[in-house]
């Protein structure tokens, strides 16, 4: 059985805004009975204030499907539909307390319905760029189609390029040979087309997964570096908080420190990381230094997320890089 | 932090073809195996010899629950996976000269994954003989496939989802004619099926404890005597050779004392849950509109219903029924891990209508009246539910115009 957070459970057993809206201006239909799941979501929009006054559902699909759906409606009723457009896939999983990556899809399918409503509502023509594939990474909830993306956007051709723009193979590596057999796919296409050249196309087997365990990550973008906490499959879905990446200026620490220089040090280095973690909804403060272990306390969406010994060890590493001193970060409830 | 459901009354548990409960007499019977009884059969003195008699013991119950003309046909192994990969391997490595394998749409994971693996990396060709409708193997298109270029035919004793049976004895004979070895993925059938082996022309059977009220992680192999076999596990002498590893005794005795309840729980099966099975499907039938029972009616496993509900989703079914204190389960893409529908549905050709709101019961000895009673009680409320929600459901019962954006 999935491990639905309770909210989701809420949402599902006891959905709001169930049914047809009958004096609905703005009709957003998605999904398809074929696929497994389909979204009708009816709006009424004020002409004058381009306020959703009032929003109903009707959904054909799983329990985390209805949850999202009655989630978005919730979510929108009384806002502006500029506002409402800038809600996006992951504030619905947000808004439910989160989702298992397999389950990702249906706040997409929510975020897609509401974007098709709003759009039907002005007279645009909808595009919808669903994503479509099989899930490979299951412990950042990364599909095939992501991928394929991010490797013809960006051109890359490294597994460890690919971990950097999706997360794909950032947490436990079982997913390695799936990613680079994806990449050597892709890449082999471009190369066809014209966008790459031969050379730097992928070949499945030059790289060692067991390498990228161990090789010491510079870019703190990368999860690939930072021991996997064992997600389970099916675990809530939660990226772990981005650790930004190193500042071109990174703080001289000079000769030895005192305790307070130290601590001002460490101080500065976790408020510059806290908007990062408030980004995704988390948040980090500093609670205390001794000797060379820094308590802080996590808070927000870092709270019973899987992903939370990942950012902290980010943190630790950043901390690490800025001060130039072995530091232990441990965290508190 | 995870919230249980509320369970109103006993839970029922409907999942009986996902895993059984271990039969108390079962455990009774095994757990000497984990203090007094420890013995490694392979040992010498009496602590090796007591167990090594008991192993052998086991071994008998279970040559009588599958009606084999030998113990010594009969190969432990780790359960259902091991003993299917283990009978098509050998049957490629024995017969280098046959390079083609027959098996059915309907397979398990454990042998349609594995021929996928030998089609994709060792080049062995498999032919997938499809099924109609109501799941029923396509018998001309098996004719067709046989040749004496064919290894090993495999394919299950009854389906796992919808419970349709094959003639498993039929099949086996025309492979006969060709030379090829016939193996069967007893798994689902084995104490739901009486057997006679000896009569028949199968050459291998798989089969599984944990559906047969023995644990999980215990199962066997019947070899055929004289059916040339090349173990896939290299070591000691274990099972004659044939798979290697020291015993899992405590589970070898289990499995033992399962096949002896089983002997004789066959026939109630067969009786007493089929007529619950029967009511519980008819009553489902009657008291909700567009939904139908998936298989074939005529030929199936006397404990297993398989129902599908037009216009809504499994998922939302089970969580409801859970809800209920109600275990069963769906072939539908939302509640398997792999977000795949159930290839058993799709090569049936069920209408995509109803694919995704399949809902397997099945039952099993401990199953009783009452259980069958709350399902019915509970089911038309929850079908109502989903549909009131479903876009593709109207009132008058016909589905109503709907066309979404993207398929």
């Amino acid at each position: 059985m999935w491990d639905y957070s309770d909210k989701v459970k809420e949402y599902f057993f006891n959905p709001k805004n169930v049914g047809v809206l009958a004096d609905a201006n703005a009709i957003g239909e998605v999904g398809a009975i074929a696929c497994g799941d389909a979204l009708k979501l009816m709006l009424k929009i004020d002409p004058v204030t381009q306020v959703i006054a009032d929003a109903r559902f009707q959904t054909f699909g799983c329990g985390s499907a209805i949850a999202s759906s009655s989630a978005v409606t919730e979510m929108i009723i009384g806002k502006s539909i500029d506002d409402a457009l800038k809600i996006t896939n992951a504030d619905i999983a947000d808004f439910l307390g989160g989702l298992p990556p397999e389950k990702m899809h249906c706040s997409v399918m929510g975020y897609e319905a509401l974007q098709a409503a709003i759009a039907k509502y002005r007279g645009e023509e909808w595009e919808d760029d669903h994503e479509e594939g099989a899930l490979i990474c299951k412990c950042f909830g990364v599909d095939a189609g992501v991928i394929e993306r991010a490797v013809r956007i960006n051109k890359l051709t490294t597994p460890e390029q690919v971990t950097f723009y999706t997360k794909a193979g950032g947490g436990c590596l079982t997913c390695f040979e799936q990613v680079e057999e994806l990449l050597a796919r892709v890449n082999a296409d471009m190369v066809e087309e014209g966008t790459i050249a031969a050379a730097q196309a992928y070949r499945v087997g030059s790289v060692d997964p067991r390498s990228l365990k161990a090789k010491p990550r510079v870019n703190g973008a990368a999860n690939g570096a930072v021991k996997s906490p064992g997600v389970a499959p099916n675990g809530k879905t939660a990226a772990p908080k981005q650790v930004p990446p190193r500042p071109t200026t990174a703080a001289d620490t000079g000769g030895k420190l005192t305790l307070l220089q130290k601590i001002k040090l460490i101080e500065g280095a976790v408020e510059e990381l806290r908007p990062y973690l408030r980004q995704d909804g988390g948040d980090c403060e500093l609670v205390d230094v001794d000797g060379n272990s820094v308590t802080v306390k996590l808070s927000g969406a870092c709270i019973g997320c899987q992903m939370a010994s990942v950012t902290i060890a980010g943190v630790q590493e950043r901390l690490v890089q800025k001060l130039g001193l072995p530091l232990r970060v441990i965290p508190v409830r | 932090m995870v919230q249980r459901a509320k369970i109103p009354m006993k839970p029922v548990y409907f999942d009986n073809n996902a895993t059984t409960r271990v039969d108390a007499r079962v455990v009774e019977a095994m757990l000497p195996f984990f203090t007094e009884q420890f013995g490694n059969p392979s040992s010498m003195h009496a602590f090796g010899a007591d167990v090594s008699a008991a192993v052998n013991c086991a071994r008998g119950e279970l040559q009588s629950l599958l009606g084999a003309e030998h113990d010594h046909e009969i190969v432990f192994t780790s359960g259902g996976t091991e003993s299917d990969n283990a009978a098509i391997l050998s049957a490629l490595e024995a017969n280098p000269r046959r390079r083609e394998i027959v098996t059915s749409a309907v397979e398990h994971p454990a042998v349609l994954a594995l021929c996928a693996w030998l089609e994709k990396n060792k080049g062995v060709r498999v032919h997938v003989i499809p099924v109609d409708a109501k799941g029923r193997l396509d018998l001309d298109a098996y004719a067709a496939a046989l040749s004496d270029r064919v290894a090993i035919v495999s394919i299950m004793w009854a389906n796992n989802e919808t419970g349709t049976i094959f003639p498993v004895c039929q099949l086996a004979d025309k492979a006969k004619a060709v030379g090829a070895l016939f193996h069967t993925d007893a798994v689902q059938a084995v104490g739901k099926i009486p057997m006679d082996l000896k009569s028949t022309a199968i050459d291998m059977l798989s089969l599984s404890g944990h559906k047969l009220h023995a644990p999980k992680g215990i199962g066997a192999l019947y070899v055929r005597r004289g059916v040339r076999f090349r173990p896939q596990m290299k070591g000691g002498h274990q099972e004659r050779g044939r798979r290697a590893g020291t015993e899992n005794t405590p589970g070898i005795i289990a499995l033992g004392k399962a096949a002896a309840l089983a002997t004789v729980s066959v026939a109630q099966v067969n009786t007493r849950v089929r007529g619950l099975r029967d009511r519980l499907e008819q009553g489902l039938v009657r008291r909700i509109g567009h939904c139908f029972v998936t298989g074939d009616p005529e030929n199936r496993l006397a404990n297993t219903a398989n129902v599908a509900f037009e216009y809504i989703e499994g998922e939302g079914i089970l969580l409801l029924l859970n809800k209920e204190g109600i275990a069963a389960s769906s072939g539908s893409a939302c509640t398997s891990g792999s977000l795949e529908s159930s290839h058993v549905l799709r090569a049936m050709n069920v209408p995509y209508t109803a694919a995704h709101g399949a809902i397997r019961f099945s039952l099993s000895r401990d199953s009783t009246d009452d259980e069958v009673d709350h399902v019915l009680a509970v089911m038309p409320d929850i079908v109502d539910k989903l549909r009131g929600i479903s876009p593709f459901w109207s009132k008058e019962g016909a589905p109503q115009a709907f066309d979404p954006a993207y398929a």
